[in-house]
């Protein structure tokens, strides 16, 4: 089937079989492999992208429902070569350490910190409920996302943060 | 002595960063962030073909038959693996880390569900899942093995009758301590506790489940395998002792890793069939498997039926520790340990106190289970150990009326004691663990919990303080000691510096999301002064690191950051020789300051690290027998464990209608010597009390009287999310490892094995008003509520 979507601001369209994941559409046939997958029951939400400025988890979606759509990824959360607060609070919180749940986990912090800018510890660790890390234990998620809120028109610049930024 | 004065950088580098130990944002976020890290999946490599595995719906059984034909014809597939394909090529066993054999796919019979049998290559992954559904197996079912306390029944069915001449299921017995002088102490003693206890069968779960990529070129001969895991070296030597392919020609590549506990040390099936796969068709071949393939077939943890003795007396002074373990080895003996430790390091059980006597046997057996053992951040069984006697303090504690806490610190190793050479045979380096309990004690506000329960217990509200103290001993190992299959547990490390001044470290170690980009720069910055963002750390290549064992059972710091503390002492002493040189003086005139050489009383004349490389690649005249340039390369072997240690307690509240707990507050008092980075350090400390809550109350994976697994999927397998975790209280002591370079001990482990006993613990404190003396992990609602009417559950068994 034919699909066309918006995915990042960037229209793309492909021809796909009608089962595709819309995770693997966006990493296998789209390259943006930042979305994960990381389990076959809807739980892990590694996978959790924005269909319609929405979080969802993309593995319980099909490409062809995305048709016609607009999906953002973490690759989209960059803008113009500047960090969104979100991935720069991850930063200096230290809220990841594999990495492979923070795409995810970032996404649906940005999602609240639209709707609610200035959430409470139990407002954040309740939006993030659905998505699991082994790493953190959560504790510097959550500090990420309220740096995030502390700090909402402050991204910093591109390229080796690392060496920009210090607590 | 504090952290402070350890850790506090002295100066800072250009782009804000300490030189040496201090806080420092993470170098590999950068690609992280922004969804540019290099996962197995992500990989792409040209003409890569896509492989799916068929596994057995049942756990044990003898195979009848094997239809492909229709998978065969499948338009995109390209080949299809069976048992009988292997073993015409000899590798239808592979030897595993316990010197037994696993099959890589099934030939006689599966031994448990979801074992190998085939495997499909296609085009597509798509293609291959759609190609197993048509794959026709005939099974004829025998009785399984489920029941580890009955695997040595007489009438038991054998299940390893492919070793010619087996006719039960015993893998080994194994004992530590002293026998005799053990029962002579408990026969003396006033008090002997007994309890029969089980640390139940876990997953570790990485949220990236394990794959590979395997090429074969058919030209060069050569062998390239990218995959998850975590001892990229001693795969290559597996490889080309399995597969009989020239060490030289193999090359592994283990890219970013997302999170490995354990779960990714060992070969999977997967991994030796794409290459089979890869050497068949002649293209690369990807395999990734699904997360039931994940939990249902890759290592478990655990499974550890033990026995607890514990005696003392009246007063509460602690003699000794007895323990039988039925250790549940699944169908293959596949745990990854120190090859003469067969149970692992579990005969540290005697734990953090000063004991008479101590005596433990264990016994393997085989079941219808998954091949495992040691995986899931456990540093070799000290999880199970730590357990057993943290929660036989707690029931001597109970039986003599006494606080746990008092009972403790009555009974801790004193400081003047170390090093303390164990009554199973372990020296203890260092450690002060009263100032660790009496420190968690505080913060925690201890007297004023305890008055908080008394009050709730009146008004029938359950709650419930529990403590742990753990030492772990990490960092294997001594050579002479410890291998992994004949390989002697050291770790290289090569340091060079660029003319420049600017550095690359290669490691043998791999990360598995602990930071060594940014940790180990930092050590080597310690060293010599240059700034952390000019040392790029490179690991995770076979073909541009040294050889070494890998990142497991917390080893990394403790082995291969001694290795790269060496190897920057010993750059710093060749600059020293140069500069020596350069100022035309005697190298005992220099003086070291941080990242520059100098004269003894003039300051001024001196030369920087980076002045000394750009002299050691010019054109200098350098002193007889010294070489250009400014490389060191090490093998670290360590000449002993680390010995971190902690103080852990845990508050909960338990509902008396349900048996919810809630973990209301955690403490945990870490000690693992100087944290070079403590951000990242108290992360680690973090998330392993995430799994100790997860272990405590959540996760298992049991099996129904079929052998099927009940904890195949993550809707089964229950892992915690951020609304069962705590926002997590810690603290630190600082003791150093006196024979570690930098004083370092390893921490990836210490909350895993640390913080389960604090919340049984703190469950069973809770249920004293119901009369509960004991209830096995998982605390899970219905097991609480049941423990409460006085029949709680047997957690390995699905059905009671």
């Amino acid at each position: 089937m034919q699909v066309t979507m918006t995915v990042n601001g960037n229209e793309v369209s492909a021809d796909v079989e009608p089962r595709l994941l819309l995770v693997h559409f966006v990493r296998d046939h789209l390259g943006l492999t930042g979305t994960h997958w990381g389990c076959d029951t809807s739980q892990c939400g590694t996978c959790v992208l924005w269909l319609d400025g929405r979080p969802v988890k993309s593995c319980t979606v099909l490409a062809v429902m995305a048709d016609g759509h607009e999906v953002r990824t973490v690759e989209g959360l960059e803008v113009d070569g500047r960090l969104d607060p979100v991935q720069q609070g991850f930063m200096e919180e230290h809220g990841l350490q594999c990495g492979f749940c923070t795409p995810g986990m970032m996404m649906t912090a940005r999602w609240l910190l639209d709707h609610q800018p200035d959430p409470d510890e139990a407002t954040i660790r309740e939006a993030i409920s659905g998505q699991l890390c082994r790493c953190t234990g959560y504790e510097n998620i959550v500090r990420a996302v309220r740096w995030a809120a502390r700090h909402p028109a402050e991204p910093t610049t591109a390229q080796d943060t690392s060496q920009e930024v210090q607590a | 002595m504090t952290s402070t004065q350890h850790t506090a950088p002295s100066t800072t580098s250009p782009a804000g960063n300490p030189i040496g130990f201090g806080r420092m944002l993470r170098k590999e976020d950068a690609r992280f962030l922004r969804g540019q890290g290099h996962y197995l999946d992500d990989l792409v490599v040209p003409g890569m073909l896509h492989a799916a595995i068929l596994r057995s719906p049942v756990a044990h059984a003898r195979i009848v038959s094997i239809d492909t034909s229709q998978a065969e014809a499948h338009p995109k597939v390209r080949a299809v693996i069976t048992g009988a394909t292997l073993e015409s090529l000899n590798l239808a066993w592979m030897p595993t880390l316990s010197a037994d054999v696993q099959a890589v796919l099934a030939t006689d019979k599966v031994r448990f569900q979801g074992q190998e049998v085939a495997m499909v290559v296609a085009e597509d992954k798509y293609s291959a899942r759609d190609a197993l559904e048509l794959i026709d197996v005939e099974y004829d079912d025998l009785p399984p093995v489920v029941d580890a306390r009955k695997a040595l029944d007489p009438d038991a069915p054998v299940i390893r009758d492919d070793v010619e001449g087996r006719t039960d299921n015993h893998i080994f017995d194994w004992e530590a301590g002293d026998k005799a002088r053990a029962d002579e102490v408990f026969a003396a003693a006033d008090v002997v506790v007994t309890q029969e206890m089980l640390y139940p069968r876990v997953h570790p779960a990485p949220m990236e489940t394990c794959g590979t990529i395997a090429s074969m070129d058919r030209v060069t001969g050569r062998l390239t395998v990218w995959s998850t895991n975590q001892a990229p070296h001693a795969h290559r030597t597996i490889y080309a002792l399995v597969a009989g392919i020239p060490e030289h020609n193999i090359q592994i590549i283990s890219p970013d890793i997302g999170g490995g506990f354990g779960n990714k040390v060992g070969i999977y099936p997967g991994y030796v069939l794409a290459v089979v796969g890869s050497i068949l068709t002649g293209k690369p071949v990807k395999w990734v498997e699904d997360r039931g393939e994940n939990l249902m077939s890759t290592s478990f943890a655990r499974d550890y039926h033990m026995k607890g003795e514990i005696a003392a007396t009246r007063d509460g002074r602690i003699l000794g520790v007895r323990v039988d373990v039925l250790a549940d080895h699944g169908a293959f003996n596949g745990t990854a340990q120190p090859t003469k430790f067969p149970a692992g390091f579990f005969h540290i059980f005697t734990g953090s106190y000063d004991l008479e006597a101590a005596y433990c046997k264990v016994t393997g057996v085989y079941t219808n289970k998954a091949p495992g053992g040691v995986a899931y951040a456990c540093s070799f069984r000290i999880t199970e150990a730590v357990y057993l006697v943290e929660r036989m303090v707690d029931l001597l504690a109970d039986e003599l009326g006494v606080d746990p806490a008092e009972l403790r610190l009555k009974n801790l190793l004193r400081p003047e004691q170390f090093p303390y050479v164990s009554k199973t045979g372990w020296e203890y380096d260092s450690g002060d663990y009263p100032r660790a309990l009496k420190k968690a004690m505080e913060i925690a506000g201890y007297d004023e919990l305890r008055r908080e329960q008394r009050e709730k217990r009146e008004r029938g509200e359950l709650m419930g303080i529990g403590i742990s103290f753990f030492t772990e001993g990490v960092g294997a190992g001594p050579r002479k000691h410890m291998d992994i299959l004949g390989l002697g547990m050291a770790d290289g490390c090569e340091l060079r510096l660029h003319p420049t001044g600017k550095a690359q470290l290669r490691l043998s170690v791999q990360t598995q999301g602990q930071g060594h980009e940014t940790t180990f720069a930092q050590i080597v910055s310690h060293e010599l002064g240059i700034p952390p963002e000019d040392i790029d750390v490179i690991h995770g290549d076979t073909s541009n690191t040294p050889f070494g064992l890998g990142t497991y059972g917390s080893r990394s710091t403790p082995v291969s950051g001694a290795a790269a503390a060496v190897a920057a002492q010993l750059v710093r002493d060749k600059a020293r020789v140069i500069t020596a040189a350069a100022l035309e003086c005697s190298p005992d005139d220099l003086e070291w300051e941080q990242g520059r050489w100098y004269v003894k009383g003039d300051p001024s004349q001196g030369k920087t690290i980076a002045e000394v490389s750009m002299l050691a690649h010019g054109t200098l005249e350098l002193p007889e027998g010294v070489e250009g340039h400014l490389d060191a390369s090490v093998v670290y072997d360590p000449p002993n464990l680390t010995y971190p240690f902690g103080a852990y307690i845990c508050v909960v509240d338990v509902d008396p209608g349900t048996g919810q707990v809630t973990v209301r507050r955690f403490i945990a008092v870490d000690d693992c010597g100087p944290r070079v980075n403590p951000m990242i350090v108290e992360g680690q400390v973090h998330g392993g009390l995430a799994d100790g809550v997860g272990m405590a109350l959540m996760q298992v994976i049991a099996f129904d009287e079929d052998g099927n697994c009940v904890g195949g999927s993550f809707m089964d397998y229950l892992l915690p999310t951020s609304m069962e975790c705590p926002s997590w209280e810690t603290g630190e002591t600082v003791t150093p490892s006196p024979h570690h370079p930098l004083g370092l001990k390893g921490i990836g482990e210490s909350a895993t094995v640390g913080s389960p006993p604090a919340v049984v613990n703190a469950v069973i404190d809770a249920l004293e008003p119901y009369g509960v003396r004991h209830a096995d992990m998982p605390l899970t609602p219905a097991n609480v509520w049941m423990a409460m009417q006085g029949r709680p559950m047997r957690t390995d068994l699905a059905v009671q």
